[in-house]
């Protein structure tokens, strides 16, 4: 059976196969995104001291199920004057690379769409990219609510990509390549040879801009309820709603995911050469795997969720002050450092050379 | 040459941090605002003018759905200047439930000031944990009155009737096991008094809990500090009371300054704050729930030792007893002479005021001799203050502009009456 099906997979046109690569992975994603919001909405409530979803299904588990099927049932209003064609691509635009960027993350050392060699890059470049859906959502609108929150968003965008720009080139200096899988990799041997020690400053700097990145408290100001009703989707409903909710929620879990690669070591297991544990029963605690990867993940997602229950929305200038005057001036700091180290091969830079 | 204009927003009044129907015209440079033209009506409900069509007794109840967030300190303004035509003296018993409540209510509208003034700065949780307390305050008003928010509760004279010796308790539901009931009934099993006296005794925990939220906050700081900064001789000339005043520095509480009921026998402090900015305010504001706690616990001291009368026996004034209306004609005819025409106050006029949780609360009445107000004015804490919210931005970001009508603590009921 097992046989038959590889002879089918390699007899397939190449662009089936990776079409089909390209499914197994939104698929999951999507349902992780579904599931995100179900666990925002619940982790939340509790730090709240309330139950959260709790009617749809058992627990309210069904409740993200419940959600998508009002919003596709919604009717997507336009407004008088706004630019139709635009209007209706900016949710498109904003999703397109939030997705594509999962085109080369590394699951485990094998399951992945495609070894780029400039993948740090080609992330990078996406990520940056979805700010034109912001931009042109709150452009075709035509409502100054929207308009404020795109322009919001585009100064806030920039500023923060490079100080994560900044941030990402000491890991690259440590790791000595682009590859994201590469970057897993160097980091193998122990907890201690993460890069997350060595790099400290710059992983605090990357998740911190990865946060104002996805436009999540406390630096929503770009759809800041309190102050602009919603930002840039002000004016939308139903599905073109929905599309930008994925977005955002993709985008989360794309910097989530990308903080445990860069910096925890990816699927590397934190017990990795830990010598006590071989042959005991635990020892499968060693075992390189996806589980890791997606518990780290799963951590930093719960870390944004804790950020937004617990903290006020920065003022706009504010957002900008903390981007140029703090985290560059770190970032570029912490990279001299990280040179001068990397040069006279002192401590863990080593290992990167 | 393009004409640069400025950028006009209108906030609100459908907007989630308009707190009701607060409608702004925003003129902005990019995010700087230049003028802030706040436009109010939008909840008029002629107060005023109908409080002149119904017998005096009969304009309680829409003295609480002014301020809808300190529902018995409306009353209370509007009880006392009544009382003050007809020149009566309340029994003190009555004098310290009404204080009692007026603090409750004081906390009351705190909480509800700090969730939303929390809401608007961005910080959603302290809303919630605001609103926990909330709860168990309604809950006293409840039991007081029957209502959880229009309480209807004082009246001339006194108040509507004694304190209740039980709490009402919850039921075990579908979705609550006895188990679960057992554990919310464990502080209602007493008096209405062991209740709130319990309150007290939590409530300043958590008072804490929400300073940890906000006030060592550096982002909270950031919003705070220097924005919407009122000088002291301005707050003045703008007829500022209330928090808002004493965040500027001036040290005015009318509970301190012309004490009404019992207050002069009641140990507090009053809060002052340096640099009349959103941060002063809001530890003020934080302080003074402290406070509210210390006086309530001095009210349930006294009232537990001393029982009396809640309410003058005049029955010219306040309705006789259910039990004897059924056997003696003098108590039957005083009932319906009561509730149909009410009573008639001495020709003249008065002006009592009382310091709301918002700032004075004033009710200016004048009477030609009938059983009902030939003019009523209310004078609101809150129109005075919304009235500053241009010069208050004025220079400042959008952002601020919400944390400035956070500050003033605005409800729309009062502004617009």
């Amino acid at each position: 059976m097992l046989e038959m099906m590889l002879s089918v997979w390699d007899w397939m046109p190449e662009a089936l196969q990776v079409l089909i690569k390209i499914v197994a992975i939104v698929a999951p994603l999507m349902l992780a995104v579904a599931y995100t919001t179900y666990a925002e909405r619940k982790v939340i409530s509790y730090m709240q001291v309330r139950i959260g979803p709790n009617r749809v299904g058992p627990r309210g588990w069904l409740q993200p199920i419940a959600d998508a099927v009002k919003l596709m049932f919604k009717e997507i209003v336009i407004p008088t004057n706004a630019n139709r064609f635009l209007f209706l691509m900016a949710p498109i635009l904003s999703i397109g690379p939030s997705l594509a960027a999962w085109a080369v993350i590394p699951f485990n050392d094998v399951l992945l769409l495609s070894s780029l060699d400039a993948s740090l890059l080609y992330i990078l470049a996406l990520t940056s990219v979805g700010v034109y859906g912001v931009i042109i959502a709150g452009w075709a609108s035509n409502s100054k609510y929207a308009m404020m929150g795109a322009l919001r968003s585009a100064a806030q965008i920039v500023a923060y990509e490079i100080a994560m720009g900044f941030a990402l080139v000491g890991v690259l200096m440590a790791a000595g390549s682009l590859n994201l899988n590469d970057i897993v990799l160097g980091q193998q041997g122990s907890m201690a040879s993460w890069y997350v020690w060595p790099l400290l400053p710059l992983f605090f700097v990357y998740f911190i801009s990865g946060v104002a990145e996805t436009n999540r408290a406390p630096f929503d100001v770009a759809e800041g309820e309190s102050e602009i009703v919603a930002g840039f989707h002000v004016e939308y409903s139903g599905m073109a709603f929905a599309v930008f909710f994925l977005a955002e929620y993709a985008n989360i879990i794309l910097i989530a995911a990308l903080t445990a690669i860069l910096f925890f070591g990816g699927w590397l297991s934190p017990f990795e050469g830990v010598t006590a544990l071989t042959g005991t029963s635990f020892a499968f605690l060693m075992e390189l795997s996806i589980a890791w990867f997606l518990l780290k993940t799963s951590f930093f997602i719960f870390v944004f969720l804790w950020l937004r229950a617990t903290f006020p929305r920065y003022r706009y200038d504010q957002i900008m002050r903390l981007g140029w005057k703090v985290f560059i001036p770190v970032t570029i700091v912490w990279l001299f450092v990280e040179s001068i180290m990397f040069l006279m091969k002192v401590g863990p830079w080593s290992v990167g050379a | 040459m393009p004409e640069i204009r400025n950028y006009t927003l209108n906030f609100g009044p459908q907007h989630p941090a308009a707190h009701g129907v607060l409608r702004l015209v925003l003129e902005m440079d990019g995010e700087v605002i230049q003028r802030a033209d706040p436009h109010i009506g939008l909840l008029h409900r002629a107060t005023e003018k109908l409080a002149e069509s119904k017998p005096y007794n009969q304009s309680i109840g829409y003295m609480d759905r002014l301020d809808y967030v300190s529902m018995m300190c409306n009353e209370h303004g509007y009880v006392m200047a009544i009382e003050k035509l007809l020149n009566i003296e309340v029994p003190e018993r009555a004098q310290y439930i009404r204080v009692m409540f007026d603090e409750i209510t004081r906390i009351l509208n705190h909480l509800m000031w700090i969730g939303t003034h929390g809401l608007d700065v961005g910080a959603m949780t302290i809303f919630l944990y605001a609103f926990r307390e909330r709860e168990d305050l309604m809950d006293v008003y409840e039991a007081v009155s029957g209502a959880r928010m229009h309480a209807t509760y004082y009246r001339p004279g006194g108040v509507n009737r004694d304190l209740p010796n039980v709490m009402p308790k919850y039921k075990a539901s579908k979705w609550h096991s006895q188990k679960e009931v057992d554990k919310l009934n464990q502080n209602r099993e007493g008096s209405l008094l062991d209740f709130i006296e319990d309150f007290t005794n939590r409530f300043p925990t958590c008072v804490d809990e929400y300073e940890t939220l906000l006030t060592d906050n550096r982002i909270w700081k950031q919003r705070t500090v220097d924005i919407g900064i009122v000088s002291p001789e301005r707050a003045l000339q703008l007829g500022f009371t209330g928090p808002m005043l004493r965040g500027s520095g001036i040290e005015w509480d009318l509970r301190k300054k012309q004490p009404y009921e019992c207050y002069n026998k009641l140990d507090f402090d009053i809060p002052v704050g340096t640099n009349g900015d959103c941060y002063d305010r809001y530890l003020i504001r934080v302080e003074e729930m402290r406070q509210s706690t210390r006086i309530i616990k001095q009210c349930v001291d006294w009232l537990r030792k001393n029982p009396g009368p809640v309410i003058l026996e005049d029955h010219k004034f306040a309705p006789p007893r259910r039990e004897t209306m059924k056997a003696d004609m003098e108590s039957l005819i005083h009932h319906f002479k009561l509730f149909t025409e009410g009573f008639c106050l001495p020709e003249g006029e008065s002006y009592a005021a009382i310091e709301h949780p918002k700032g004075e609360f004033g009710c200016y009445l004048v009477s030609d001799g009938a059983n009902k107000p030939y003019r009523l004015k209310i004078r609101a804490p809150g129109f005075a203050h919304l009235s500053a919210m241009h010069e208050m931005t004025v220079g400042h970001m959008l952002s601020d502009v919400v944390a400035v009508i956070g500050t003033q603590d605005i409800v729309f009921g009062e502004i617009d009456r």
